[in-house]
């Protein structure tokens, strides 16, 4: 009679560790090739996005859950975590940026009309398939079917999107706002000290400010995007590289991206041109699922894991929310990654009214969750 | 069906994606910049979300 193999027999762990040193030997083969043919820097940065992707899918760390906690349970730890997160990438970056300008760009951006309306409905639209911008690549490492379905529509959406850009960006702008040099960094971490102590006046009674976990995972997002800023010479991003894959895509088929005020300009058709493999999003953008994909592989069972199901309207409201999420995102100059991380680490103003109204756009996106039919309704 | 599927497409996704971008366009690794843009004293020029087209 043959027995089965559970995880805890020696087989299945001998099993379990040759797939490990397969996942960590196929990552260190994949960025040696990287560095090889295409420069060290591309290959430091697909390894910065494997980082990425590790530290969010190992630690359980992002972006929307937090948020939805903090709406719906009062619970400030992971919107506490992102704040001090920022807080120590400010304080190495904005120094940076003032003591090497032109060599490194921060994630700076006009505040706008349409700005504000993108980061309103983009956060109804990370709620509604809880996933932001880093998020839906992580889940679809990881294997959310909802999040799989929603990345190539919003990679389409970031191409849509930045084609109507300077139309949208028309309607309406303020010059480019930032706070740099020692008054920047002190007034960018007095702001985040107010955020931190609204959420934790907010805060229910007994909940938890700040767990370890969230802690780490906030210090390690850190690290890694400070590594990004000094490898790249530009803060971490997530949404243009996404774009960028519609692009080629669509440059591919026959389309003609001189139609394009954005996709026209001299520096994005050197872009679509050149090998997505030296661009610094997609690098990253890559090797965030691809960390996701390793960690869930990693871990015991996660893969064995059933499928949700979900009715015909979730799905299309996935299809709708992934083309929201890159469309808006373009609009509101980057997603919860360029804009609300990188934008407020790097002193931009636009970075803290991206996070007001993607936040409020929040409290839509949970209420349109369960109706959608990606939740039960309660 | 389990997450081992999705999962998997998504790690097909990945590698069509750089299969098909390596068959539209070459690679030189002589043109690379230096490893660090961190005190290379070229000026930044990467594509960003936050950047309008110039």
């Amino acid at each position: 009679m043959s027995q089965a193999v559970t995880p805890d027999t020696p087989a299945a762990a001998a099993g379990g560790w040759s797939k490990r040193a397969g996942l960590l030997l196929g990552a260190l083969v994949v960025v040696a090739m990287v560095s090889l043919f295409a420069g060290a820097r591309y290959g430091m940065l697909l390894a910065i996005g494997l980082g990425f992707g590790i530290a969010l899918e190992g630690m359980r760390f992002g972006f929307a859950g937090p948020w939805r906690a903090m709406i719906l349970r009062r619970e400030p730890s992971g919107v506490i975590a992102q704040l001090l997160s920022i807080a120590v990438v400010a304080v190495v970056a904005i120094p940076l940026l003032a003591s090497h300008p032109g060599e490194l760009v921060g994630a700076q951006a006009p505040v706008g009309f349409a700005m504000i309306g993108g980061a309103f409905v983009f956060g109804a639209c990370m709620q509604i398939v809880l996933g932001c911008g880093s998020g839906t690549l992580v889940n679809a490492g990881s294997g959310n079917p909802v999040s799989l379905l929603a990345l190539p529509f919003f990679a389409l959406g970031s191409f849509a999107g930045a084609w109507n850009l300077i139309w949208w960006t028309d309607l309406g702008a303020l010059p480019i706002i930032t706070f740099g040099g020692t008054s920047g960094l002190i007034l960018t971490l007095v702001l985040i000290a107010l955020a931190v102590g609204l959420f934790l006046w907010r805060a229910a009674p007994g909940a938890v400010k700040l767990s370890r976990r969230h802690a780490i995972a906030a210090l390690v997002l850190a690290a890694l995007a400070i590594g990004n800023l000094v490898v790249a010479g530009q803060p971490w991003g997530v949404v243009y590289g996404l774009g960028l894959w519609a692009a080629k895509g669509f440059s591919v088929l026959g389309g003609e991206l001189s139609a394009s005020a954005f996709w026209a300009a001299a520096g994005s058709m050197e872009r679509v041109q050149s090998s997505l493999l030296t661009d610094y999003t997609s690098l990253t953008n890559i090797g965030i699922i691809a960390g996701a994909f390793g960690v869930a592989a990693w871990r015991r069972g996660a893969l064995s894991a059933a499928l949700p199901g979900y009715p015909a309207r979730a799905w299309v409201a996935t299809v709708v929310a992934g083309f929201l999420l890159g469309y808006s995102s373009r609009l509101a100059f980057g997603c919860n990654v360029g804009a609300f991380f990188s934008g407020i680490s790097t002193g931009s103003l636009h970075g803290w009214v991206w996070f007001v109204a993607a936040f409020c756009g929040a409290f839509y996106g949970i209420k349109l969750r369960p109706i959608l039919g990606l939740e039960a309704r309660t | 069906m389990t997450r081992a599927f999705t999962a998997s497409l998504s790690l097909v996704f990945i590698v069509a994606l750089v299969g098909f971008d390596l068959a539209t366009s070459d690679l030189n690794p002589y043109q690379a910049p230096a490893a660090f843009a961190l005190g290379s004293g070229a000026v930044a020029s990467g594509g960003f979300c936050g950047a309008l087209p110039n």
